[in-house]
Parts: C-alpha cells; sequence; structure tokens
C-alpha cells in the first residue's frame, strides 16, 4: 500500500519530532510511507476564519499533491476533518454559487481516503497493539474535531490501553473543548485561556505525567498553558507514545 | 424505529409556491429605521469582565454542568432520540420552505376562531400594534410571560414611554426586571444570579413594583418562591391584559402553545380579559402530529423533563372562558432575510430550548451578557447577527464567538449546524457578499478592522500555493530560532500573555525527510 503523509503545515514547522514519530510506526507496521514534498497546508486557519476563497487554492493545492495515493495518513484529527468534512463543503458551496461542479470534482477523490492516524490504524491496518512501549502516566484528551466532525471514538484510547508500561487515566471534562480553536485562541484570548486553564486543571488531577491527544494545535495551546501554571506535566503527540519501543524508547 | 413517536412526518405536496415564498404584504421592505442593536461593546471586551466575576463563572458553572449531566441522561432514555431529531429537522425545514403558505392557513384559522391577526415587518411596527391594542383596552398596566420576541423588540420599554407598565410574570424574568437587570440564557434568564443575590433584590425592589417582600427573607428556595408567589398573586388578579410569547402555532387549528414549568404563564394565559402574543413567524409548525415530535424533544433538550409541567394551547377565543378578545402579532423582524440566505437560514429551526448554551464552554466563560442580544449563546452568535445584520461592533464579533469545538451541533434537538453558519457569517464579516436584507439583494462589503487580517491570509495563501516559499520561510525561522522573542508583537500578544511559546525547531520535517529519504519522490 502506497501511503502518503500528510503531516499538516503546523507539524512540518514546529513539530517534526511528531512526523519522525508517524514514519517510524508506520514503517514499523509494514506501510510503504511517502513524503510527497508537494505539500504545504489544507486552508483550514483561512476557511474557519471566514477565507473560504482563499482556501480553494489550498484545497485544489492539496488535492493535485496527494490525489494519487492510496490513502492519506494525518496525525492531526482537525486537518483530517478538514479535507474529509468541509472539502465537500467548499464544492457544494461553489456548486450554490454557480460555479459549477469543478472544484467538488477536483476535491472528491482525496475525501475517502484522507485518514487520520488513529483511524488509519485501527480501520485500515486492524490494529490496536502496535507493539509500542511507554513506561508513564498518560491522560488522553480528544480533540473537539477528533470527537466530533471525524468520529473517532474509543480508537486512540483501544490503542493507548494496549501500550506496555502506560498506565491510561480517565481526564474529567475529558469531551471539552480545550480553548485553542484556531484564530479563536487569538480573537478571544480571555475566554479561550479560561477554557485552557480549566482543561490544565482537570488534567493535572489525574496526577498523569503526560496528556497525549491526536492534534498538536490543542496540545500547543494546553501544552503552552502547562508551562505558564508550571504544571510538571507534559503534552505529547499521539504517534509519539505509539512510536517508542523497549529497543528504541521516545522520552 | 422503535416507536416513542408515530414516525418520520410524511408531507403532502404542498399547494402553495416553493421557496423562496412570494412578498406578503407584511414582508414588504419597512419603511421605517432597521432595528439597530443598542451600542454594546463587541464580544470579546465584554467577555474580558466576565472571565474575570469569579462569582459569574461560579454560578454559570455550577448551573450548566447540573443541566448537562440531567439533559444527557434524559436524552439517553429515549431509544430512538436521533430519529426524533431528523423528525424535528424535517418537520421545520419542511415548514419553512413553504412559510407563506402556512402563516395564511394559521390567519385563516385563528380568524375563524375569534382571534385577530397582525403583521409586524419590524419591532417599530410591532410596538406600535401592541400598544394601541393596549391603550384601546383602557388599561395602564400588563401582565407578561414567556416572550423572548417582545425582549427582542423591546416591547416593555416601548410601552412605559407610553405610561403603559409591563409586569414580567415568570419567576426568572421577575428576578431580571426587579434587578434592572438583562436576561442572560433563553431558558433561565436569571442563571448568573445565585439565591443570596436574588433573596436581597426581592427585598430591596418589590415594594417598588407592588407586594413588598416578607420582613427576613431568608435564602432558602421555598421562601423566595413564596415571596415571589404572593408578589405575583396580586398581579395575575388585578391584570385586565396579558401579554405573551409562544413556542408553537399550529397552522391547522390556530392553536398557540406556551409551556412552562411555573403555571405562571398559565395565570396570564387565561385571567386577563385580553390576550396579545408576540410570536415570530418561524414558530409555527403545520399539525397536531408535528407537534408531537417537538413537545418531546423541547423538554428534554432544555429542562431535561420528560414533559414540562404545564402546556397550555389556545385557539382564537371561547364564550366566557378565558379572555374574551384575542390578538396574534406575527414578527417577522429579519427573519425572512434570514430565510433567504441558504446556510443561514437552518437558524430559524431553533425551538429555543437552550441546550446549546449549557453545553457551550464559550458561554459557560463569558456569560450571557456578554453576546449584547437576548439571544445568547452559540444560537444567538448566529441568530443576532441575521435579525440585525453585521453593521454594528457586536454583531461583526458575534460569529467569532466560538472554538467551533461543535458541542452545541451535537446536543440541538433540531440539529442545527451551528458551526457551519458561524463559519458562513465570517465569511460574511470578513469578505463581504450578497445579502438579503429588507426584502432587497444588497452587497455587503467587508467589516471594518479585518484589512490587515485579510492581508494576512492572502499571504499565507500564496505562501502555502508556494512549497519552495513555505520551505524558505521554514528555514529561516529555524536558522534563526535562538533569537526570537518569547512574546509575540500585535495580535498575537494575547497568545503569549498566558501560554508559553513552542520553540522552534533545528530542523523542519521536510528537511529531515529528505535528509534521510533521499529526496523528492515527487
Amino acid at each position: 500500500m502506497r501511503v502518503a503523509l500528510f503531516l499538516t503545515c503546523v507539524n512540518d514547522t514546529l513539530y517534526p519530532d511528531t512526523g519522525r514519530a508517524v514514519v517510524k510506526l508506520l514503517t514499523r507496521l509494514g506501510v510503504d510511507v511517502d513524503f510527497p514534498m508537494g505539500q504545504t497546508c489544507c486552508g483550514q486557519a483561512h476557511y474557519n476564519t471566514g477565507y473560504r476563497h482563499e482556501a480553494e487554492p489550498l484545497a485544489r493545492h492539496f488535492s493535485d499533491v496527494f490525489g494519487e495515493y492510496e490513502a492519506i495518513v494525518t496525525p492531526s484529527g482537525s486537518c483530517g476533518a478538514m479535507v474529509r468534512e468541509l472539502y465537500p463543503r467548499m464544492g457544494e458551496r461553489a456548486r450554490a454559487e454557480g460555479r459549477g461542479d469543478t472544484l467538488a470534482r477536483t476535491l472528491a477523490p482525496v475525501v475517502p481516503k484522507t485518514y487520520e492516524l488513529t483511524e488509519f490504524l485501527v480501520d485500515v491496518l486492524g490494529v490496536t497493539d502496535v507493539g509500542a512501549y511507554y513506561p508513564h502516566t498518560v491522560t488522553y484528551h480528544p480533540t473537539c474535531h477528533g470527537l466530533r466532525s471525524l468520529g473517532l471514538g474509543d480508537r486512540p484510547r483501544r490503542l493507548l490501553q494496549a501500550v506496555k508500561g502506560l498506565e491510561l487515566r480517565e481526564l474529567p471534562g475529558a469531551d471539552e473543548c480545550c480553548g485553542f480553536g484556531g484564530t479563536f485562541a487569538v480573537k478571544n484570548p480571555d475566554v479561550s485561556a479560561a477554557m485552557g486553564a480549566d482543561k490544565v486543571r482537570n488534567a493535572e488531577s489525574t496526577g498523569a505525567d503526560v496528556l497525549c491527544a491526536a492534534d498538536n494545535s490543542c496540545l500547543m495551546h494546553i501544552g503552552g498553558t502547562m508551562g505558564r501554571l508550571d504544571t510538571g506535566m507534559r503534552p505529547v503527540h499521539i504517534a509519539e507514545i505509539l512510536a517508542s519501543t523497549e529497543e528504541e524508547p521516545m522520552s | 424505529m422503535s416507536g416513542t413517536f408515530v414516525g418520520m412526518p410524511v408531507f403532502p405536496p404542498p399547494a402553495h409556491a416553493a421557496f423562496p415564498p412570494p412578498a406578503h404584504a407584511a414582508f414588504l421592505p419597512p419603511a421605517h429605521a432597521a432595528f439597530l442593536p443598542p451600542a454594546h461593546p463587541a464580544f470579546p471586551k465584554a467577555a474580558h469582565e466576565a472571565v474575570h466575576n469569579t462569582t459569574l463563572r461560579g454560578n454559570l458553572r455550577h448551573a450548566t454542568h447540573t443541566i448537562r449531566a440531567k439533559r444527557a441522561k434524559a436524552v439517553a432514555e429515549v431509544s430512538d432520540w436521533a430519529a426524533l431529531r431528523e423528525a424535528g429537522k424535517q418537520i421545520k425545514d419542511h415548514t419553512l420552505r413553504h412559510l407563506d403558505g402556512y402563516l395564511v392557513r394559521l390567519e385563516e384559522a385563528v380568524t375563524a376562531a375569534g382571534g385577530t391577526v397582525h403583521w409586524a415587518a419590524d419591532a417599530d411596527e410591532a410596538n406600535r400594534i401592541v400598544t394601541e391594542l393596549v391603550k384601546a383596552t383602557g388599561e395602564t398596566e400588563v401582565v407578561k410571560v414567556k416572550s423572548m420576541a417582545t425582549q427582542e423588540i423591546g416591547l416593555n420599554e416601548a410601552l412605559e414611554a407610553e405610561g403603559i407598565h409591563a409586569y414580567e410574570t415568570d419567576l426568572a424574568e421577575l428576578i431580571v426586571q426587579l434587578g434592572k437587570d438583562r436576561p442572560s440564557h433563553i431558558l433561565v434568564p436569571a442563571i448568573h444570579r445565585n439565591r443570596g443575590e436574588i433573596r436581597d433584590i426581592f427585598a430591596r425592589e418589590m415594594s417598588e413594583w407592588g407586594r413588598p417582600a416578607p420582613e427576613g427573607l431568608t435564602d432558602t428556595p421555598a421562601e423566595l418562591a413564596e415571596a415571589a408567589r404572593l408578589h405575583l398573586r396580586e398581579k395575575f388578579l388585578r391584570a385586565k391584559v396579558g401579554v405573551s410569547g409562544a413556542n408553537f402555532m399550529v397552522a391547522e387549528t390556530g392553536t398557540l402553545v406556551v409551556v412552562e414549568s411555573e403555571g405562571n404563564g398559565r395565570m396570564c394565559l387565561t385571567l386577563p380579559e385580553t390576550l396579545i402574543s408576540v410570536v415570530g413567524i418561524e414558530k409555527i409548525v403545520p399539525t397536531w402530529q408535528d407537534l408531537e415530535v417537538l413537545l418531546q424533544t423541547l423538554p428534554r433538550s432544555s429542562t431535561a423533563e420528560r414533559m414540562n409541567p404545564y402546556t397550555s394551547m389556545w385557539t382564537g377565543t371561547t364564550d366566557e372562558d378565558g379572555p374574551q378578545t384575542f390578538h396574534l402579532v406575527l414578527l417577522d423582524n429579519g427573519r425572512t432575510d434570514t430565510l433567504a440566505d441558504e446556510v443561514g437560514r437552518q437558524a430559524l429551526r431553533c425551538i429555543r430550548c437552550s441546550a446549546c448554551l449549557n453545553v457551550c464552554p464559550v458561554y459557560e466563560r463569558a456569560g450571557g451578557h456578554a453576546y449584547g442580544s437576548v439571544y445568547p449563546g452559540p444560537i444567538g452568535a448566529i441568530l443576532s447577527p441575521q435579525l440585525r445584520g453585521t453593521a454594528s461592533e457586536i454583531d461583526a464579533s458575534l460569529p467569532y464567538a466560538s472554538s467551533l469545538c461543535g458541542a452545541c451541533y451535537e446536543v440541538c434537538p433540531v440539529a442545527i449546524d451551528i458551526p457551519e453558519v458561524l463559519v458562513h457569517l465570517r465569511e460574511r464579516v470578513a469578505e463581504g457578499g450578497r445579502v438579503t436584507k429588507d426584502g432587497n439583494k444588497v452587497v455587503l462589503k467587508p467589516a471594518k478592522g479585518h484589512a490587515a487580517e485579510r492581508a494576512a491570509m492572502r499571504a499565507a495563501r500564496w505562501a502555502f500555493s508556494h512549497p519552495g516559499a513555505l520551505r524558505t520561510g521554514q528555514r529561516l525561522a529555524s536558522r534563526t530560532r535562538r533569537f526570537q522573542p518569547r512574546t509575540l508583537p500585535g495580535p498575537g500578544k494575547a497568545w503569549s500573555a498566558s501560554r508559553d511559546l513552542p520553540s522552534l525547531p533545528a530542523e523542519p520535517f521536510r528537511d529531515w525527510w529528505q535528509r534521510t529519504h533521499g529526496g523528492d519522490r515527487r
């Protein structure tokens, strides 16, 4: 299976460790991973801030870069949701604006074969035990788009429960938003910070060492708040936990 | 389908014209000035105060979390909730699509039952109609219940200006009125108040409005309820005119419906000689069978009850029983303009259950007043900028008052995709575009204050359309990372004020990939 890694612009620029972890994990599971160098950004920030027309060329570019692969895997719930949920909507809106089916037809091929990482592991590869080892106490935050747009359900938790050495602790108020929301964090800083602080306090109450999620944008917000509140907890992307083995442990 | 209701609605082919509705007389563009909200700061500024008010935060957190948990339990009891939700959505969509026909049918039925129907295109017209109707009775006092529509149009203030006193009789509305306050929640308008605050308001204010609070009033719920009961009973027995809203209007019989928990509404609806109901045109359903669905989803979604304690229904007038004169004022006030928007019109499905408020993390922290509207929370953030337009500072900021977490959509009993409408309205604010205003197609310019953002979005789009440029930028950022500040300038300042910035890696992923995987396979 020829699988493309859609790393996302945020991960590429700020969190290359996550990308390396995905490559290590998928390769270990026998997947032939490619990283198309032409990839940039799915356009989510543009779309969600109200710049749909700026997002359109980025969506077309995404389709150009990824269209020929059998599967596209991304370690980001929100970018995955952008492709799966919002690309079809962009096509519909273009049609409603009298611009015909061109955009919808261009975007259609990538929509059904784009998978968030945990979804790809469980649904496509059919594994929940990926042979990982991670001797830490971990609490899991299901990010909003992963939870509600993609419907990841308990897939990430099943994967984590199968990790050797890992103790999973329930996060109170797990399904509540951390307050990131892309440009929301900048446009409504007070409310965003209050939501982040509550999320961190809930995470702290579990006594876990690590808060894990399947989206580095949310982790950037939560981790930034953890740092400021001096909690001693760390944010870690789920890919880095699943990639960790006894031979090559990730910290 | 496992049968808590008759089943998915099957609508006969409508006899009347399909959407968009032809301009009924009442839908003609109003000659009066457009209804604009009072000057109100933009959402982030209003929320700033609320976030730092610990009493308010505590009250809201306690109340929303309690009702959230109860609602989830009440909904889980129904095995076919998803089907009920879909049925509610379809009933409302069908009705909205043929609103013109159903409204005319309603008018005929109400008239045949002895009532009088008035059409109000906007707030001014509705206020004028109600004021004249009250004046015609010779009364200077009215009792009111269950009407967000009259709050939307500012009826109490309009009546006051004509020397007519309007007394709110819903317990929470009474607290808000006595406290010279504004409602902050659709269902629980005084949700921001705790018992101690309510005691103080009763003790201080009741005597100004009628029967004073009993001596030595404490903050126990029973004592507070008794004080309100005694105060209100005098009003009910004296009032000759009642003003109400309605949760639903049934087109086939001209019946209006109010659901409530206290029984105060029933007093208002039955004791006065004249009843004036002011109702938004979207509150209509075609038949009683449609009510069956919505009377199940509304109580469970709002108060987490299987059924609300009081459901009052009235059809025109009946000899020697109840009000002998009945007027129905059908309020447009931006609703047909909203209906013309193919994405935004779903906001008119709303049955005002407030489930979206109770799960919204933004509402929980910012409180209802920050939304600057009678409709707060997620539904308010999409309804107000559509009913009022996006010209004011507050209305232009409301579509951004959400992290798009989607919890509101998940709980909505008529499946309004609130995040979708929020993003749609953000587009209207940021890029402008075609909208319907007072029945006319107009092209809106982008709202003020978005020029820098628009430029940044365009620049980012350019860079992302040129992978080489992106890569150069990433490399530059990584190589200069030691010199980069730990706080951000401009709009980013708000980010670094409460969060640590992530540190830049020594090497972006794509450079690592090329170094280790031997270059560009594509």
